[in-house]
């Protein structure tokens, strides 16, 4: 891990004004640190660093890392103009980062999340075996702690220098979804600028609530690949997170400025499933079906003999063939019971 | 990780080693190469193809549908290239569009539903990357195809038949098993997108073919693929009859040997076998956190009120933003 000395940062002159790539605006610096890293201008949303992340979603000191230790290896001896240990080490020194996510446990507004965010500074995001391995625990821990899973992506796709094995990744980043459906864990993907490639053809689409920031690009193939693969020209606009909120893959378009309140609001609409063992015994007052046995319980035997006298009816004439038959044991319950 | 990954130093690719991923590249390609349409009549009888998504259209680069292997019946579902100018155009050279996943999902479920192992065939260069897959959600249909296959209640055996290309080979290629002909080759991109984007050139293609390391030998290497299965002598293309033969076999064990495990049983090992997909290290850092005890600097400043010091430590402070040229690395 590289060290940071306290006084290098701000020293340097260039870091004071950006530029902004699209309305080609000077920003100073701090201001733009100031308006959540949105150039005051035109709106354009900046990338934003793991750190500025948590600062904005998470509750302030609610953030505990996990898994900090992850490591990428390079399994493949993959060498293009250097080697890929060379290029993890230059982007661990320029991000302070082990790899492209973090990922940990946090709140937003007092609600338990877990959390994985990408780093687009280091290596573009991709996706190797370290990403999927912490996006994995991240859904594995969501399960076991019964909390919602979120992921903000950043990300040009699967990492190269990892071969099939970063491809790999994409499988082993979804599987843990099917058990989050079977348990009735939430997942939340946030997709910023940009989310391409075998990224979003994995876990980024599959949020039961999928919401993008504005203007982010976000495809399966980069537009570049696209053109030199098909020849034509991509309309205007394509890839956007409009373009998909057009198109029906994303559910809304939300400024960052809101995305703190809307990740809370979604929270509080979409609560984990209770668990199974839970659901047994203690009082279910809320959701419909609920309040309907409540009911039931409270009017006492006048309804179960209505119900009875129903399906009895029903019953007989099922027996002219008119209606199908009811399933088994509810109508042999209700005639012990009927009058 | 238990055991710690086999690392080779990191060095260009021999000439040796280039020549020898493209010859494999080139034969995975050959244009006599068995497709699946070829090989199903082979290995399987009273193929019935299922067509179209039930939302969109058909896509004939995928093919699928149930046949009985030695009497018993499976879903068949495999990507399918042209063999000539006029079948390559209806077949879009073997790369999908969403609705060719949608399709493969149907007959999936449908497969699930009824308890039939499914058998599929990877034979594509990639999904295809137009404006109009990215209109119907290319990136969707896939995730939603690899999400679907991890947690299929039947067994699934996947066979490497010439390329395996990127997510849109992942998309069909889920499996239990994973199986790969000799020349075939797997890939998390082709190596002349590889080339364009690290080397930019696409005249590198060769040489990012063999940096990937993308033959059957080098995936089993890498876990990726179980097995390879012998092609004759001089490539499957030379003898489709025989190549069949040695597919069937193994696709036979392979199936008798899953039949073995109960749901359970085959559900754990298959997401046991994903979750260990990848090769890193665990090291004993903890969590890194946000500066607790403040600097000098920052207590001064917080006291005297300096400009640029903020009252409390944020995690910005230890992975702050850094705005530069970070456009030129990418993913696939």
């Amino acid at each position: 891990m590289p060290i940071k000395f306290p006084f290098s940062r701000r020293a340097a002159p260039s870091d004071a004004w950006t530029k902004c790539p699209n309305c080609d605006a000077q920003v100073f610096s701090r201001q733009l640190e100031r308006t959540l890293r949105i150039c005051p201008s035109c709106g354009h949303h900046f990338r934003m660093s793991v750190g500025e992340r948590i600062d904005l979603l998470l509750d302030q000191n609610s953030f505990e890392e996990r898994d900090a230790g992850l490591e990428s290896v390079d399994r493949l001896g993959f060498h293009d103009d250097r080697p890929y240990a060379h290029r993890l080490e230059a982007s661990q020194v320029k991000t302070g980062l082990r790899d492209a996510v973090v990922w940990g446990i946090g709140r937003i507004d007092g609600q338990r999340v877990a959390i994985g965010i990408f780093d687009f500074r280091f290596m573009g995001g991709s996706m190797g075996s370290v990403v999927g391995e912490k996006l994995a625990r991240c859904f594995e821990t969501a399960l076991e702690e019964r909390i919602p899973a979120i992921v903000v992506s950043a990300s040009g796709g699967a990492r190269m220098q990892e071969g099939t094995l970063s491809l790999m990744q994409l499988a082993k980043t979804t599987a843990p979804l099917v058990r989050l459906d079977e348990a009735g864990v939430p997942f939340i993907a946030v997709l910023t600028d940009p989310t391409t490639g075998g990224v979003l053809a994995s876990f980024a689409s599959l949020g039961d609530v999928v919401l993008a920031e504005p203007k982010a690009l976000i495809g399966f193939a980069g537009a570049r690949v696209a053109s030199d693969t098909v020849g034509e020209q991509m309309p205007e606009g394509f890839q956007t997170s409009e373009f998909l909120l057009a198109h029906g893959f994303v559910d809304a378009v939300v400024p960052r400025s809101e995305l703190r309140a809307t990740l809370s609001r979604l929270l509080r609409l979409l609560p984990a499933a209770r668990a199974a063992d839970e659901e047994r015994g203690d009082d279910r007052s809320w959701g419909p079906i609920g309040a309907l046995s409540g009911l039931a319980e409270r009017l006492g035997g006048a309804v179960s003999e209505t119900i009875g006298i129903d399906v009895d009816a029903e019953a007989a004439s099922g027996g002219n063939g008119e209606r199908p038959s009811q399933p088994a044991s509810p109508t042999a319950d209700a005639r012990e019971d009927a009058p | 990780m238990t055991d710690l990954p086999v690392l080779l130093p990191a060095s260009p690719p021999s000439e040796q080693a280039i020549e020898k991923a493209w010859r494999r590249v080139q034969l995975a390609r050959h244009p006599q190469r068995p497709r699946t349409l070829d090989l199903l009549p082979l290995i399987f009888t009273e193929f019935f193809e299922l067509r179209g998504d039930r939302a969109f259209g058909d896509d004939a680069a995928i093919v699928g549908g149930p046949a009985l292997l030695d009497g018993h019946p499976v879903m068949v579902i495999g990507h399918q290239k042209g063999t000539d100018t006029e079948s390559n155009i209806l077949r879009n050279f073997g790369s999908p569009h969403p609705e060719g996943f949608r399709k493969a999902q149907r007959l999936m479920r449908l497969a699930d539903k009824l308890g039939m192992p499914i058998v599929t065939f990877l034979d594509t260069a990639g999904a295809f990357p137009g404006p109009a897959a990215e209109e119907r959600g290319q990136a969707e249909a896939i995730a939603t195809s690899v999400k679907l296959m991890t947690g299929l209640q039947v067994p699934v055996v996947v066979i490497v038949l010439g390329e395996g290309g990127s997510g849109g080979a992942l998309a069909i290629g889920v499996g239990d098993v994973v199986l790969a002909l000799e020349n075939s080759v797997y890939s998390v991109i082709s190596p002349e997108g590889c080339a364009s984007i690290l080397w930019r050139s696409r005249d590198e293609a060769r040489t990012a073919a063999a940096a990937m390391r993308m033959t059957a030998d080098d995936q089993v290497d890498l876990g990726v693929v179980d097995a390879v299965v012998a092609e004759p002598a001089e490539g499957a293309h030379t003898d489709h009859v025989a190549t069949a033969a040695a597919l069937k076999l193994a696709i036979v064990s392979a199936i008798r040997r899953l039949s073995e495990q109960d749901t359970a049983e085959l559900l754990a090992t298959r997401y046991a076998r994903l979750r260990g997909m990848g090769a890193y290290l665990e090291t004993g850092a903890g969590s890194s956190r946000p500066p607790e005890a403040p600097s000098l600097r920052r207590r001064l400043g917080r006291i005297l009120h300096l400009p640029g010091v903020r009252q409390r430590p944020r995690w910005s402070d230890i992975w702050p933003s850094d705005d530069g040229d970070d456009e030129h690395e990418r993913g696939a």
